[in-house]
């Protein structure tokens, strides 16, 4: 038998990005903004779409895609607001992908939102390369987690539309230098913009919703 | 961190590519990893091994080749591989660059008998 070389030159989740154009060309049609939340766990992804939905529910439809590894606590807290919102147990798996997104989507009312915020599971290396079909990536770091983040996952740096700083009302516990996290960040990601919050006490966070506003006006407006 | 899903993309790809090829056995898949793409090999082995079972793959080499992080200066365009603690321009010392290598996840080549 004479062995044959085919050449591919694929990606391999290129089946997983087809799948997140078509989820994209779902939510373009209903024109619903949808943000990927990444951190890795217990950054404040929930706290900051808890802080959202209350400043912004009377203005925006907001809808929502919780992705756990096991738990509903997250999807709970999420619907006593009551706000539609889909929980996606990954089984013990590490990210969310474009196939589970889907589905999720065939349970949203889309037609009646506006807004459209995944969280991811708390990791912060796979969540990366796994698009879902999102129009922004939100990224959360927090304080706790130290300023040398931006070097130890690149990738999702480089790759983010908005970094939250959040859980600066910890600052005075902390030895975390904020201008170093904020260079090293602009370094790898010229266009990213910084907010940095507190979910605790509020600071910050203004300008994250005029920010998630007019993207979501833009995304009408297109 | 998935190589689960890594492993069964990367499977069906290979048993699609040889069905278009009318071949009727994989004997080795060549895949090109980057650092900063979080794939254990060790991984992708070992479930490869499992999946791959009751295909025409069974039994198949997996070849990997690892890729480097090397990264650009957006100011001098000198490309570096940066080190743990300091990822700013070794020549210019700027410290906005930008990711040219390291995220690689893709199949280069399928060998079939
Ligand atoms: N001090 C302080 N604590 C915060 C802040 N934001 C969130 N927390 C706390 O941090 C913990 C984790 O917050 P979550 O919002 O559940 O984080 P998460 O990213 O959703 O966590 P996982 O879903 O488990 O990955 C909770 O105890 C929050 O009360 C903040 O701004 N300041
Ligand atoms: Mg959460
Ligand atoms: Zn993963
Ligand atoms: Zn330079």
């Amino acid at each position: 038998m004479t062995v044959k070389v085919i050449t591919v030159g694929e990606d391999i989740l290129g089946a997983n990005e087809e799948k997140a154009k078509a989820n994209k060309s779902r939510l373009d049609k209903h024109e619903v903004l949808t943000v990927n939340m990444m951190s890795s766990p217990g950054a404040g992804k929930t706290s900051l779409i808890m802080s959202t939905i209350h400043r912004m529910k009377e203005k925006v439809r907001i809808a929502v895609i919780e992705g756990d590894v096991a738990s509903s606590v997250d999807a709970d807290k999420v619907s006593e607001q009551g706000i539609p919102v889909v929980q996606i147990n990954t089984a013990g798996g590490c990210h969310l992908d474009a196939n589970m997104v889907e589905s999720a989507l065939n349970s949203l009312p889309l037609e009646d939102t506006d807004l459209l915020l995944i969280e991811n599971v708390g990791n912060l290396i796979c969540p990366n390369a796994f698009v879902l079909g999102e129009d922004r990536r939100v990224m959360i770091s927090s304080l706790p987690e130290g300023d040398d983040k931006p070097l130890k996952y690149p990738a999702m740096f480089a790759d983010t539309d908005v970094v939250l700083l959040n859980k600066i009302d910890l600052q005075p516990h902390l030895d975390f230098n904020t201008d170093a996290f904020k260079k090293m960040v602009t370094g790898l990601n010229s266009d990213v913009i910084i907010f940095p919050v507190s979910c605790k006490t509020g600071e910050g966070l203004e300008a994250w919703f005029s920010w998630l506003e007019s993207a979501v006006k833009g995304k009408k407006d297109r | 961190m998935h190589e689960y899903s890594i492993t069964e993309s990367m499977l069906s790809m290979a048993l699609e590519k040889a069905n278009e090829a009318n071949a009727s056995r994989i004997t080795r898949i060549n895949l090109v990893t980057g650092e900063l793409s979080g794939v254990v090999s060790e991984c992708v082995q070992f479930y490869f091994e499992h999946i791959s079972k009751d295909t025409i793959a069974s039994g198949a080499e997996l070849s990997f080749e690892m890729k480097p992080t090397r990264v650009r200066c957006r100011r001098c365009e000198a490309v570096f591989s940066p080190n743990n603690h300091d990822w700013s321009c070794p020549d210019c010392h700027e410290a906005g660059i930008e990711i040219v290598s390291g995220r690689e996840c893709y199949m280069e080549s399928i060998e079939v008998e």
